[in-house]
C-alpha cells in the first residue's frame, strides 16, 4: 500500500517515470506540478468555514448541505469539481449524541477545496491505523475529550465520496455575524479532530 | 453485467468479501469478511480494482456501509462507515 508518502525510493521512481513520460513527448516539462497547483488552487478551510456558518445561521442551508451537499455548496459558490470529475461530498453533523472524524486508511483521500491541502498528520500511518481503531483515544490526544455516552462514528474514505464534517456551534455565539462564526472554524474542526 | 444503485436498500445487512485480492482493492483490510448496515448509495464509479489494473469497466454501485467497532475489531464503542462498492457485498438473509 501506499504507506508514508515520504519516500525517497517512491519519488526518485515517480520523477523516473516523469522523465520517461516526458522523453516519449507524452507529457510536457512541468505538467504534473501545474495540474497540481490547478487542483489545489482555491482550496482553502476558509471555504469548509464559511459552509458551517452559513449552516449554524440557517437551518434550511443546513438541511438541504446534511441531503445534498454538492447542490448546497453552489449556494455559496463552491464545487466540488477542482479535479478530474466532480466528487460526491458527504457532510456529516455532530451533534450531543454523535461525533465525526474523517479517515482515509487507503491513502489521504480528503475534500482539498474545503480544507486546503491536508496536514500531515492526517496522511501518517500511525493516524490512519489507529483512528478507526481507537478513535477516542485519538481525539484525546488531540485535546478532545468527549462524554462517554457521546457516540463516535468514524468515516473511511475508501472509494470517490469525500467527507466533511459539521461541528456543533459553541455556546455563546449567538450575538456573532456569519462571518465572525467562520473565524471560528478550524480544519481539524472540519476533519473531526477537534470541537470546531 | 448490470449495475443498479438500489440492489441494497438503507438498513440492508451486508457482508464484505473476504478474500485477500492479488492487486489494488478499495476494501480495507479491517473490514474484509464483516457483517454491516447500508447507510446509504454514494453513486456508481467504474471499480477501482479494475481501473488500477487499466481495465475500464461500466460504473458500478458505491455504499456507504456502516461496521459496529465490535464487529472489525472485537473492541470498541465505536461505528466505522466504509464506502464500499457492490462488488464487495452480498446480501445477509435476516435470521427467523
Amino acid at each position: 500500500m501506499s504507506g508514508d508518502h515520504v519516500s525517497s525510493v517512491i519519488s526518485a521512481r515517480v520523477r523516473r517515470v516523469e522523465d520517461l513520460l516526458e522523453g516519449r513527448g507524452l507529457l510536457d516539462a512541468g505538467e504534473i506540478d501545474r495540474r497540481i497547483d490547478e487542483f489545489a488552487a482555491g482550496g482553502s478551510p476558509a471555504n469548509g468555514a464559511r459552509v458551517v456558518a452559513r449552516a449554524w445561521v440557517d437551518p434550511g442551508f443546513a438541511s438541504r448541505l446534511l441531503a445534498d451537499a454538492n447542490t448546497a455548496l453552489g449556494e455559496l459558490g463552491l464545487s466540488m469539481s477542482g479535479g478530474l470529475q466532480e466528487q460526491r461530498l458527504k457532510v456529516v453533523a455532530n451533534s450531543a449524541a454523535e461525533h465525526h472524524v474523517v479517515v482515509c486508511t487507503l491513502c489521504s483521500c480528503y475534500p482539498i477545496a474545503l480544507l486546503g491541502p491536508s496536514p500531515s498528520w492526517y496522511k501518517s500511518e500511525a493516524y490512519r491505523s489507529r483512528v478507526v481503531r481507537d478513535p477516542r483515544g485519538v481525539l484525546r490526544e488531540f485535546g478532545v475529550e468527549l462524554p462517554a455516552e457521546t457516540q463516535i462514528s468514524v468515516w473511511d474514505a475508501s472509494a470517490e465520496s469525500r467527507y466533511m464534517v459539521l461541528p456543533r456551534r459553541p455556546e455563546g455565539t449567538g450575538a456573532l455575524s456569519e462571518a465572525e462564526l467562520a473565524g471560528l472554524v478550524t480544519r481539524k474542526g472540519l476533519i473531526g479532530t477537534a470541537l470546531v | 453485467m448490470t449495475t443498479r444503485t438500489d440492489r441494497f436498500a438503507p438498513g440492508d445487512r451486508v457482508r464484505t468479501r473476504s478474500a485477500d485480492p492479488a492487486g489494488h482493492t478499495r476494501l480495507p483490510g479491517y473490514a474484509r469478511g464483516a457483517v454491516g448496515v447500508v447507510v446509504e448509495p454514494a453513486g456508481a464509479h467504474p471499480l477501482a480494482d479494475d481501473r488500477a489494473r487499466g481495465v475500464v469497466g461500466p460504473a458500478r454501485a458505491v455504499y456507504h456501509v456502516r461496521f459496529a467497532a465490535t464487529d472489525l475489531f472485537g473492541a470498541g464503542d465505536h461505528t466505522v462507515t466504509v464506502e464500499l462498492w457492490e462488488d464487495y457485498l452480498s446480501p445477509v438473509e435476516e435470521q427467523p
